[in-house]
């Protein structure tokens, strides 16, 4: 009884410390980790420079598995976070059954539509970025064969792959494209073992330009390839660094602007969907001291000039995810 | 399928399976001696990340892998310890050893590097050469055939010799019949005037080793660092693949090889067009499961484990 006294005690003080911390923002990453170098290491990365430029502190949460996802973001919510980031598909179908319980907390999804009247969607055309990467890679590969490995195989990785077989094909029609993915659950985020055996795999079927877009996974397959000594790209953060002359560019996906931008709405935060293509900035390739060797200035010059095409729509970039098929591959 | 790529598959199948052999090994003492252990995973887990740290911090590879072995043998010491000295169970005191490992790598890791529980990546002399047997001979350019066989990395070649070393070891010296026995009739060994606690806690030490020899494989040979739950399962797959092979040192080489070449088939093959309809990618990632079940369920014949297994042994007043 005493026990339980003292339990409820606690609980009633944690319930009034946290309302006390009125209106911080909070994120969620996704299960990869918020150090994958990668996805969620950008979406960290904006949180950082939010905090930097205003002072203000924010909560953060990261998932280790499937079945925290509810409970974190009610915790959250009714902690009194506000807005509430959070970072992956996955959330979708939780954050759909929970923000109609919480009518005055503000949420943001990323890579996901969900529609809720205090739920911003913030989803990137991946689909843009990958075709951009897609004709270096293609520029760069001298035997014609180059290699993307996806992480857990849904929609979303396939709009990546999609992209970038578009671009090769755009350059060179006659090369081909290895559309590879890791696995078809969480674990495909984590397994750079694996990455780095399917990075093998396919450069012994001639490719030698191989793009990851796989989370953590894809840290094996930046290795791997920087083992064999042929290219890699990266994905979602710059990831030039890891392997300086190996990495040809990072397709960047500006999800630090995307948490900084909704870290920087605050409680005011704009439901609906918002679009970060290549027009806006949200999409884009990386270039820096460690890559500048790699990359010829005709690259450069016709990756701009396909870049200037899309954003101005003379040039439309079939995006996987609306009709699931790809014209320009085989999954 | 043409020859190259027929190559590059048992390639594949030799790296992948060479931490499967480790730790079907190191389950076979520790389970023929009487103490199941299905903490493989998790012995395997922090030898992975204590080898990467140890690497990165000192520049040596040789201490990465000492480091790795220690802390499999620590944990199997705690095992030993709950399993053995006070009679727990065994099967509890090796999920509690998974859930430690798992959650101790990513904490130290967070602690001591602030890469989230991740270690720097390695770089040359911190991680296993690629293949020494062929620096050893000069060669530079092998045709495939002698790179199949002779461009592996050092562990590989360990780990293949340890089979027939087991077998040797467990059916043709007293120390091997003396632990079999041990895992069938306790209170006979004990009677013959041999310590059956002293017995099975040199098999837990033989399976802390070899899960140390596994975990530094994944973390310095396969890959270049240790990343959170980079085993992925594979110590389940070597409790299986013990099964499977009835608690036999050779035939545990066998059913490693055959897990390893499904992974590896898997891996090379995604989609594949047989003409009349394509094989879709998850039919191919999910075969080395679909045939484990198949396997286990029908054409093992009987598996019969070490019949004193699973249980602590006290002795009689």
């Amino acid at each position: 009884m005493t026990l339980m006294k003292h339990l409820l005690g606690a609980s009633a003080l944690l319930a009034l410390t946290a309302g006390a911390a009125l209106a911080d923002p909070a994120i969620i990453y996704d299960v990869g980790g918020k150090f994958d170098k990668s996805f969620n290491q950008a979406a960290f990365g904006g949180a950082e420079r939010w905090k930097e430029e205003t002072g203000g502190t924010y909560k953060e949460l990261e998932m280790q598995n499937e079945a925290q996802r509810e409970q974190a973001l009610r915790q959250l919510a009714e902690g009194g976070a506000n807005p509430i980031v959070m970072t992956g598909f996955a959330f979708g179908d939780v954050l759909n059954a929970v923000a109609p319980d919480y009518p005055d907390t503000k949420f943001a999804i990323i890579d996901m539509v969900v529609d809720q009247p205090n739920v911003k969607s913030v989803v990137f055309t991946e689909d843009q970025g990958s075709y951009l990467v897609g004709m270096m890679a293609a520029m760069a590969s001298k035997s014609n064969v180059v290699g993307f490995i996806g992480g857990m195989d849904i929609p979303l990785i396939r709009r990546f792959g999609c992209g970038y077989a578009q671009g090769v094909k755009a350059v060179k029609p006659d090369a081909t494209v290895i559309l590879n993915m890791t696995g078809t659950d969480g674990s495909a985020w984590n397994n750079p073992v694996k990455g780095a055996e399917i990075a093998k795999s396919q450069q012994s079927q001639g490719a030698d330009v191989i793009y990851a877009a796989a989370g953590g996974t894809g840290v094996g397959v930046l290795q791997a390839a920087a083992d064999m000594g042929i290219l890699s790209i990266g994905v979602d953060s710059n990831q030039n660094y890891m392997h300086p002359g190996s990495v040809l560019t990072s397709m960047l996906k500006r999800v630090d602007n995307a948490v900084y931008d909704a870290f920087k709405e605050g409680e005011a935060l704009t439901a609906g969907i918002n679009v970060m293509d290549l027009k806006a900035g949200g999409v884009g390739y990386a270039m820096d001291e460690n890559n500048a060797a790699l990359v010829t200035a005709e690259m450069t010059a016709a990756v701009d000039a396909a870049a200037a095409k899309i954003v101005s729509g003379e040039l439309v970039v079939h995006d996987y995810m609306s009709d699931n098929t790809c014209p320009a591959g085989q999954f | 399928m043409e020859w190259a790529s027929f190559l590059q598959i048992l390639e594949s199948t030799i790296r992948l399976a060479t931490p499967l052999v480790f730790a079907c090994l190191a389950g076979l003492y520790s389970e023929r001696a009487g103490v199941f252990d299905i903490g493989l995973e998790g012995k395997m887990l922090v030898a992975a990340f204590a080898a990467a740290a140890a690497a990165f911090a000192t520049g040596s590879v040789w201490v990465g892998t000492l480091a790795g072995i220690g802390a499999a043998l620590l944990f199997a010491a705690i095992h030993g310890l709950a399993s053995i000295t006070f009679r727990g169970n065994q099967l509890i005191s090796g999920v509690a050893i998974n859930f430690l490992a798992s959650g101790l790598t990513v904490v130290l890791g967070a602690a001591w590097f602030r890469l989230g529980g991740q270690t720097p990546p390695l770089t040359g002399d911190m991680r296993f050469a690629d293949a020494p047997l062929l620096d050893l001979f000069g060669i530079t350019d092998p045709n495939p055939v002698i790179g199949l066989i002779f461009g592996h990395s050092i562990l590989v070649y360990v780990a293949l010799l340890l089979v027939p070393f087991s077998a040797w070891l467990l059916y043709r010296t007293r120390f091997g019949l003396r632990l079999r026995a041990v895992g069938e009739n306790p209170a006979a060994v004990d009677t013959a005037g041999v310590s059956v606690v002293g017995l099975r806690y040199a098999a837990v030490a033989i399976t802390g080793v070899l899960c140390g020899l596994a975990g530094a494989y994944m973390s310095m040979a396969l890959s270049a660092g240790f990343l959170r739950e980079m085993t992925a399962g594979r110590g389940y797959i070597a409790l299986a693949a013990l099964i499977f092979a009835k608690w036999r040192p050779w035939y545990c080489l066998m059913a490693c090889a055959l897990f390893g070449l499904l992974d590896a088939v898997a891996i090379r093959f995604q989609s594949i067009d047989i003409g009349v309809f394509i094989i879709p990618v998850q039919f191919t990632q999910a075969l080395p499961y679909i045939l484990t079940v198949i396997i286990l369920a029908g054409f093992v014949g009987k598996a019969i484990p070490p019949r004193a297994g699973g249980e602590p042994y006290v002795k009689e007043r």
